[in-house]
């Protein structure tokens, strides 16, 4: 076994020094209950090149973004990944460190973890941020939580367009009843709802910006309005590479921002792992769950860093910890503020146009086609299109020709006719002029 | 002249008139060690006996500090905020935590005295 | 800046300081569109992010991880965490783009190859562990806990009756477990472990009553010990009407040679970066399915993978007909779909024959250590444990030097420490797990270095309290950094430095 470095010899001279004669011996305790060493109907080891063998032909099955037409987004982009991200979070003191309990030798994880709070903190407009969450979906649970703890308040208000298995996963993990719960799955924002519903119960109001079918606010006004209620503004982001165009969600006046970082340095890998950030105010500083790393000195008065603040942490504070979060998205993180690092301002901001140029060029191609509307009034990298046809028929068809079309609404909100014909189409800097007119070529074949 | 009394949970309450000023024991805060946040409880709130009101951090502990008393929360001892080292520099002096207007007097008779706390911590 | 360098170990600035807003790593075409379409809260802003060219980047970064210890630099005995060797073969099949370049919202003709894999790695687990059910969703440990509680709390929901809010949990469990179920609104009482290191079954019974949810139990638990009498638990926690949680964090120690479903288990979470040997990657991301028995199958969390005559499919909807019972969602997609590959490639190179030889091989380890050891050392326990060994602080007692002390002086000789002060029902806790991947020789330098340091104790604690001294950074004040948090550098700290 070629992971295994034990030899018959060596195990024999150390089951001598423990003093048994086998090595079941040393599971005599649990032997004497159940039945040890069973028989599994599962395979002998392999060897490498047959494991090779094997999951290649799992992953030939799959279309996958360079072997088709790709324009999906919701939640996780293709974006182009500098090759040197890949080689540096491979490297061994990277990939199998584990986290940073002992800060004299893991001064190059708290190091990296230090600066990428600070670009987390830039880039969102926030004071403070954490080491990372588990995702964009996770974060936002975690925000919510947050906010019912600062404000003491249950009743969580959730915007109608917010990506529908987010809203899913805040009400799961953030344990809200249904009577504390309100959201409405529809198309159009609407802020006079929202405006209505708010009142001395609110603990938060909940808005992904851009939202799930696309559409950007400016959130400045229900911002001051939420806090006038004594409630919190969470902003969800789903695409990070959006706030290289548009206000910060802290500009705009939010009290707690949620963002999946994917965009930056991590594929799509089927849903994960991807990185969450999570960024707030100073005053909220001891409500933010999971691991925080600060500066400080060493004997010497040398500066260095450490893991920090984490009395609020569940090894510590055990049921009375602000969450039950122990790991955070390491390597991930590492992936994300490596690639916003070579990217630096310019190249961030310019990777933002790219994306936004794309998708106007795919919407201007787009509405030459018959019967097909575009339903955004504004967008950055993705928009909502309707269709003559479902949503869901378009897409397969369009699979057939080996474009990935885009996501049909009614995948995510099953219970909404008026949706079925809606998709929501991504372009990035990826999709070059040729892609687009391809997609526009099968779309008149199959409409 | 004030009265001090102790909870088992190491608070200490001076009493004056139906005015207590709470913290907690020199014990206390040695047994945490450096003290790094003090969450203190708003003023005008309400306390009550045996709940927890606030909360005290060290680099590697986290602990309730439960009110000795019932009452309403007059003042929180601010200069916590910016130096909570003052908890273990002068737990029973400048380290305060908050004061508080007693409303039932008689909750102070299941308190401990100096005396009985020293015990109490001596077992 | 002054050149404080020594060698090979090279200060490294932060980022801030040696980046340029005018610098990129990366090359791309300029936009050219005349009008944007974001809107009104369109800004074209100075954010502050400074940039590296690449081969600047590239020294960066590569300096930075000079300043870590890796388990594939040296033994890394992280008790509880199972630091053990990480194959690189897994790093490439997870690169493979039918699964990194494949989007979660794909239509699912076209991405069969995935959800095949998801299948093949429930039935993995689900054999190893003997339990009906899986789900592949929880990103981490913690949040495998959190799946298994809600589940119990739905099922207990489902019966009606919602009085049941206790959960009893051993005083030497991992700190997520009570957090897990305070989170979700529980009330945790905690059990006392017995002098055997096991958990106190008679205070355990006095605690159940008609309140009685659930019991979360580590096995084998944080002691490195096996929960004698777990079947017993079990039983008595079922005839009261309750469940039982386990936490798998130390499934290594068992993976092969037992499995958890012939001990009455009701649900389990399994770190897939312990024991199928995900990279850690300086503190994740994990990966924490969850194995469930037959009681808690119908709770399980969206999505659900089923399969027809020809396809895989989804089940995403918690509303659809299939999981109408399941207690929600715990993530927006699949789960941690680039550890499952990860893991599936771990399992399919041992095989069931190599797993049984994994859990095995990393016993015989840890109690060769214990046996090496026990003379100078004192294990906190008596009697054989499992994949890891716990020490108490006896050894070091009159000698002034604490376990902190003793674990900076191992850093010096080259070693990662051992989990320290951890259980927490133990004096100043030394719990060491040297997992299955450490070669004989590596394991007897370990003994051997761990002895030298034992006796250097009785020379008085001067060159402990001093350790560590060959790092790059010595001892750091975390007093001043929790008081007056810096989380974040801010353009002034360069004028006050300057």
């Amino acid at each position: 076994m070629r992971y295994l470095p034990l030899t018959k010899n060596d195990r024999e001279e150390m089951l001598n020094t423990i003093g048994v004669n086998n090595i079941d011996e040393l599971f005599s305790n649990i032997a004497d209950k159940v039945s040890i060493n069973p028989k599994f109907n599962l395979p002998n080891h392999k060897t490498e090149m047959e494991v090779e063998r094997h999951l290649s032909l799992l992953s030939d099955k799959n279309l996958h973004a360079d072997n088709s037409n790709f324009f999906i987004g919701g939640g996780s982009y293709k974006h182009h990944i500098p090759a040197s991200v890949d080689h540096i979070i491979q490297r061994s003191e990277f990939l199998t460190s584990y986290t940073p309990y002992q800060p004299e030798i893991s001064q190059g994880t708290l190091q990296y973890l230090y600066e990428f709070q600070t670009q987390v903190s830039l880039l969102t407009g926030m004071d403070i941020s954490n080491a990372s969450m588990y995702d964009g979906s996770t974060a936002a649970a975690e925000a919510v939580s947050m906010a019912k703890r600062i404000t003491k308040r249950n009743e969580v208000i959730l915007s109608n367009t917010i990506h529908p298995h987010y809203a899913d996963v805040i009400k799961t993990i953030s344990g809200i009843k249904d009577n504390e719960f309100v959201y409405n799955r529809n198309f159009s924002i609407d802020i006079d709802y929202l405006f209505n519903e708010i009142d001395e119960n609110t603990a938060c109001v909940v808005i992904q910006n851009p939202d799930f079918f696309g559409s950007c606010y400016d959130l400045s006004s229900l911002a001051e309005f939420v806090q006038s209620k004594g409630a919190l503004l969470i902003v969800v982001v789903t695409e990070v590479l959006s706030l290289g165009m548009m206000k910060s969600p802290g500009a705009m006046g939010a009290d707690i921002v949620a963002c999946e970082g994917q965009s930056l340095g991590n594929p799509m890998n089927f849903g994960g792992p991807y990185v969450g950030l999570l960024s707030t105010k100073n005053k909220y500083l001891r409500q933010i769950p999971g691991r925080i790393v600060g500066e400080s000195e060493d004997v010497d008065g040398k500066k260095g860093f450490v893991l920090t603040l984490s009395a609020r942490e569940q090894h510590i504070r055990r049921e009375k910890a602000t969450s039950n979060i122990c790991t955070n998205s390491g390597l991930c993180s590492l992936a994300f503020t490596i690639h916003l690092t070579l990217l630096g301002e310019k190249g961030f901001k310019n990777l933002s146009r790219l994306n936004h140029e794309s998708a106007l060029n795919l919407k201007e191609k787009i509405l030459k086609i018959p019967e097909v509307k575009l339903l955004n009034k504004s967008f950055f990298n993705e928009f909502t299109i309707a269709l003559p046809i479902k949503g869901e028929v378009f897409v397969d068809r369009m699979a057939e020709k080996g474009v990935l079309a885009g996501i049909p609404v009614s995948r995510l909100i099953n219970n909404n006719k008026e949706l079925d014909n809606f998709i929501v189409v991504a372009s990035t800097e990826t999709n070059t002029e040729d892609d687009m007119n391809s997609y526009i070529e099968a779309a008149n074949e199959v409409l | 002249m004030a009265e001090i009394y102790f909870t088992k949970d190491h608070e200490w309450i001076k009493v004056e008139d139906n005015i207590g000023v709470v913290g907690i024991t020199a014990y206390a805060s040695e047994q945490l060690g450096d003290i790094v946040f003090v969450e203190l409880p708003e003023e005008g709130i309400t306390a009550e006996i045996g709940k927890d009101i606030a909360v005290v951090e060290s680099v590697k502990a986290a602990s309730e500090v439960y009110s000795p008393v019932s009452g309403t929360i007059i003042k929180s001892n601010e200069d916590l905020n910016s130096t909570p080292e003052i908890v273990n520099e002068d737990p029973v002096g400048k380290g305060w935590f908050y004061e508080i207007k007693i409303s039932n007097n008689d909750e102070l008779l299941g308190l401990m005295s100096e005396e009985e706390y020293q015990k109490h911590i001596g077992d | 800046m002054k050149n404080s360098d020594k060698g090979l170990n090279h200060d490294e600035p932060i980022l801030f300081e040696i980046g340029g807003m005018d610098k990129s790593g990366v090359d791309l075409n300029e936009p050219t569109f005349k009008e944007n379409f974001i809107g009104d809260c369109f800004e074209d802003r100075e954010i502050g992010l400074p940039g590296l060219s690449e081969p600047e980047s590239i020294r960066h970064y590569v300096r930075l991880s000079r300043k870590n210890y890796s388990i594939d630099a040296g033994l890394y005995p992280l008790g509880s965490c199972t630091m053990k060797h990480n194959p690189r073969l897994n790093e490439k099949l997870a690169r493979l783009k039918g699964f990194s370049e494949v989007h979660p919202l794909q239509p699912l003709s076209t991405c069969q190859g995935a959800l095949e894999l998801i299948d093949e790695i429930s039935i993995w687990l689900k054999e190893l562990t003997g339990m009906k059910a899986v789900t592949m969703t929880p990103k981490a440990g913690a949040q495998g806990e959190l799946c298994g509680m809600l589940a119990i709390k739905k099922a207990i929901e489902a019966r009606n009756e919602c009085n049941r809010t206790k959960v009893l949990v051993p005083d030497s469990a991992h700190g997520t477990n009570p957090a897990t179920a305070a989170f979700l609104g529980f009330d945790v009482v905690t059990i006392k472990s017995d002098k055997n290191g096991r958990l106190n079954f008679d205070d355990f019974k006095e605690n159940v009553d008609k309140d009685f949810a659930a019991a979360m139990i580590t096995n084998p638990n944080t002691c490195g010990l096996f929960e004698d009498d777990i079947i017993e638990i079990a039983n008595y926690i079922h005839d009261a009407g309750g469940y039982l949680y386990c936490d798998g964090a130390n499934f290594n120690a068992l993976v092969g040679k037992v499995r958890p479903g012939d001990l009455g288990i009701d649900a389990m979470h399994i770190n897939l970066h312990k024991t199928f040997s995900t990279p850690h990657g300086g503190g994740g991301p994990g990966s924490g399915p969850v194995v469930f028995s037959d009681i808690l199958k119908d709770f399980c969390p969206a999505p659900l993978l089923k399969q027809d005559e020809e396809n895989y499919y989804l089940v995403e909807n918690h509303n659809d007909k299939d999981i109408d019972k399941s207690f929600g969602r715990l993530c927006v997609f699949h789960g941690q779909m680039g550890m499952f590959v990860r893991a599936l490639s771990y399992m399919m190179s041992h095989g069931s024959d190599g797993l049984r030889q994994v859990s095995e091989d990393a016993v015989l380890n840890a109690n060769y250590i214990k046996s090496s050891l026990e003379d100078i050392l004192t294990p906190a326990y008596e009697g054989y444990c499992m994949h890891e060994v716990l020490f108490n602080d006896d050894f070091l007692s009159g000698t002034g030097v604490e376990t902190i002390d003793f674990a900076k002086a191992l850093i010096d000789k080259g070693y990662h420490p051992m989990t320290i002060y951890f259980p927490l029902v133990v004096h100043g806790a030394l719990l060491v797990e040297p997992t299955e991947t450490e070669s004989k020789n590596s394991i007897d330098q370990f003994i051997e270095t761990i002895r030298e340091l034992a006796s250097k104790t009785q020379d008085g604690e001067d060159f402990f309290k001093k350790a560590p001294i060959y790092t790059p950074i010595r001892r750091l004040d975390e007093t001043k950094a929790a008081r007056n948090p810096v989380l974040r550098w801010q353009k002034n700290d360069v004028i006050a430095a300057e």
